[in-house]
């Protein structure tokens, strides 16, 4: 029967008692849950388009849609200079990673909150309730980036010799995510303002995000040495290295690069420790 | 050395609760600390909710031994839950400590993760990767799963189109085949129809002769008793009793009752839509007349109710449930249940009325017993319903069979004529 059992290392006693002040990151737990991980991504992922009509159509209907909309808004209308490159394509390409963040931060932030039942009668590391529903978010994006690929052979645009960049650019945008997730998820669950706030943010940093124009307006508006505010925003960053290695469209962030990744960092660590030390909370005020 | 499972040392957990804080004696001074400590408490979530605080757990100590099966009583509030959810992890404790060795699965509700869309196959993964198995452990002991919740045909439809107790047997399937070190149950067996209960009772015997150390917390007396050894009874977050089992089931189950042989309820102990029935007396009596706690085995006793109509009711039935201190229920009793009395009270005037019966001579075992009481009209309304008004005891003495000292088992102990012959060969 003890065949069966799960390594010795288990084994081992542990202490539960009241944590005081910072709380440890207990990445060993995190490891050794590992399945759960891929077991509620994979369960995300599964119920997403159940019962749906379209199914993953969604995860193409939905940035296709938004593409459309963005072209008439601010190209037809505001007639927004791109650099050179055709417009939906021009759209699309920053609409894939800003969906995936956008999607991530309100999934990750209400994550804790949905799962309340498994939260309050079993113990896995919280961790990984807002880091699965991000991963699962991963997937719309590599269905997204399919249509992309076929707008890039229909525009005759090849990818960059910098394209290997991309998976770091990606990186970040996640990075920035999982940070504002946790931020977002350990809040709503003492104060559930943080469901109706989640819409806004989104909206804001959504235009505050270089999708429909290129970061150069921002940059060129700011007077001599500011850049680094606008690029505060990690999603500058991210979205414009996608537009530059995969249609060679002009960067603009250039050094200040290196203030998203901070920020991006700052927020990931930070939400990491707030969120661990509120998770001793999360059973009794979820 | 002694090998101890759970090493706990003055536990205790509390629990803010709704309600206003106070706000007598808030100096400037004060006022200012709060406004400078203001994104402080933002952040730790206690601006929602500044109230007053409970301890529903406090100074609880005790050791588990590993392989002890550890029985938990006690009633709503008590603290059980919380206890549980403490050694699962699922929430820290606010002093004290506690120490265990081994793997805990918790098996505090049933179904945890489950999603409705998924079909069962599925599910079983999932909810097994929930309660900390590997993903391997879950295959190799799938089939086993399956079958035991005997819901093979089914295994592939999504749970949403199983009926609740396929989705309860599927639940507890995969929880009872979890094989941690530390076992923490909580209520399970309320689940599903009797056949299953009786599955489920079985499984989770498996598991304490498994040599396992099991916490168990349940409502089902007779369980515990079947299932453990040792018991507490919290009362109020602490431990107030700590024996063997059987000692602690009786002390649970005698606190807290009238042991007058007389039971009355004040005026806010009946709710406002009882009415017009009003219940004023619930007794005991022995053969002599006299209100008694304990009556003798061998001797009839009656049982009395007394009650008052403010208008006429149509079709009332009194009567009471006996139960054994345990929850069996041993028999159910109206007072109209004969058809003469139904025809003569089925509608029954206002007044003060006293139903009377009597349960014959050498008719219950010994052992403590509990009367519930209802007043209802049959699909049309209960009037009043209590279920556990009034405890007695049986003494055996002077009982068939008392020349063998030892406890008869049984819930009646009745005087049969028996003949003995001899059987020519």
């Amino acid at each position: 029967m003890n065949a069966a059992q799960p390594a010795s290392a288990e084994m081992n006693t542990f202490t539960i008692k009241p944590q005081k002040g910072l709380a440890s990151l207990n990445l060993r737990d995190l490891w050794l849950f590992r399945e759960l991980i891929y077991f509620l991504t994979w369960r995300d992922i599964k119920v997403r388009y159940k019962q749906t009509l379209l199914g993953a159509g969604w995860a193409i209907l939905q940035p296709v849609l938004q593409m459309l909309v963005f072209n008439v808004l601010f190209g037809d209308l505001a007639g927004l200079s791109t650099g050179g490159v055709p417009r939906p394509i021009f759209t699309y390409a920053a609409l894939l990673p800003w969906n995936l963040f956008s999607t991530a931060i309100s999934d990750a932030g209400r994550s804790l909150v949905t799962s309340r039942n498994m939260i309050t009668k079993v113990y896995f590391p919280r961790l990984i309730v807002p880091l699965s529903s991000i991963l699962s978010g991963v997937v719309d994006f590599a269905i997204a980036f399919v249509i992309l690929i076929g707008m890039m052979i229909y525009y005759g645009i090849a990818p960059t010799s910098a394209i290997w960049l991309l998976p770091l650019y990606l990186l970040l945008g996640l990075t920035t995510a999982l940070g504002v997730g946790l931020w977002l998820a350990a809040l709503n669950v003492h104060y559930r303002d943080v469901r109706y706030l989640i819409p806004f943010l989104t909206q804001f940093w959504m235009l505050a995000s270089p999708i429909a124009y290129l970061a150069k307006e921002v940059f060129d508006r700011l007077p001599e040495g500011w850049g680094w505010l606008y690029a505060l925003n990690p999603m500058v960053g991210v979205i414009e290295g996608f537009r530059n290695v995969l249609l060679g469209s002009e960067i603009y962030s250039g050094e200040v690069i290196w203030i998203s990744v901070l920020v991006a960092v700052v927020l990931l660590v930070s939400g990491l420790f707030y969120f661990r030390s509120m998770e001793r909370t999360f059973a009794d005020t979820v | 050395m002694t090998d101890y499972a759970i090493r706990v040392a003055g536990l205790g957990k509390q629990y803010r609760i709704g309600g206003q804080a106070e706000t007598r004696y808030r100096t400037l001074r004060d006022s200012i600390a709060r406004a400078a400590s203001w994104p402080g408490r933002l952040l730790r979530g206690e601006l929602a909710d500044n109230a007053q605080t409970i301890w529903a757990l406090r100074d609880v100590s005790f050791d588990l031994l590993k392989g002890q099966v550890l029985g938990v009583i006690g009633r709503n509030g008590a603290g059980k839950s919380t206890l549980l959810k403490i050694l699962s992890r699922v929430t820290e404790p606010t002093e004290g400590y506690a120490e265990v060795t081994g793997r805990v699965g918790s098996l505090l509700e049933v179904g945890t993760g489950f999603h409705p869309e998924l079909s069962g196959r599925e599910n079983i993964f999932l909810n097994g990767a929930v309660l900390g198995m590997r993903r391997q452990e879950i295959a190799t002991k799938f089939d086993e799963i399956v079958e035991f919740a005997g819901v093979s045909q089914f295994i592939d439809t999504p749970v949403k189109r199983y009926s609740s107790g396929m989705y309860l047997r599927l639940a507890f399937s995969v929880a009872a085949h979890l094989e941690p070190e530390i076992l923490v149950v909580d209520e399970v067996l309320a689940v599903g129809d009797a056949e299953f209960q009786r599955k489920c009772l079985g499984k989770m015997s498996d598991v304490a002769e498994a040599g396992r150390t099991v916490l168990f917390v349940s409502h089902n007396m007779s369980a515990i008793l079947r299932l453990t050894e040792q018991a507490i009874v919290l009362d109020h977050g602490q431990i107030v009793h700590s024996a063997s089992t059987r000692e602690a089931v009786d002390y649970y189950m005698a606190s807290g009752f009238s042991q007058s042989g007389e039971r009355t309820w004040s005026a806010d102990e009946i709710p406002a839509d009882a009415a017009p029935f009003k219940p004023i007396a619930l007794r005991v009596r022995d053969p002599r007349g006299k209100v008694a706690d304990t009556v003798l085995s061998k001797e009839p006793l009656d049982i009395e109710i007394e009650y008052e109509l403010s208008e006429p009711i149509q079709g009332l039935r009194v009567g009471v449930y006996l139960q054994t201190i345990r929850g069996e229920i041993v028999f159910t009793s109206f007072d109209t249940d004969a058809p003469k009395t139904y025809e003569k009270f089925g509608s029954r005037a206002a007044g003060r009325f006293l139903s009377q019966a009597q349960i014959p001579a050498n008719w219950l075992n010994e052992g403590q017993y509990v009367l519930g009481m209802n007043a209802s009209a049959f699909r049309v309304r209960r009037f009043f319903y209590d279920e556990r008004a009034l405890a007695f005891n049986v003494d055996a003495m002077g009982a068939p069979g008392m020349q063998w000292t030892e406890p008869r088992q049984g819930l009646v102990r009745p005087q049969l004529d028996w003949a003995i012959k001899k059987v020519k060969v």
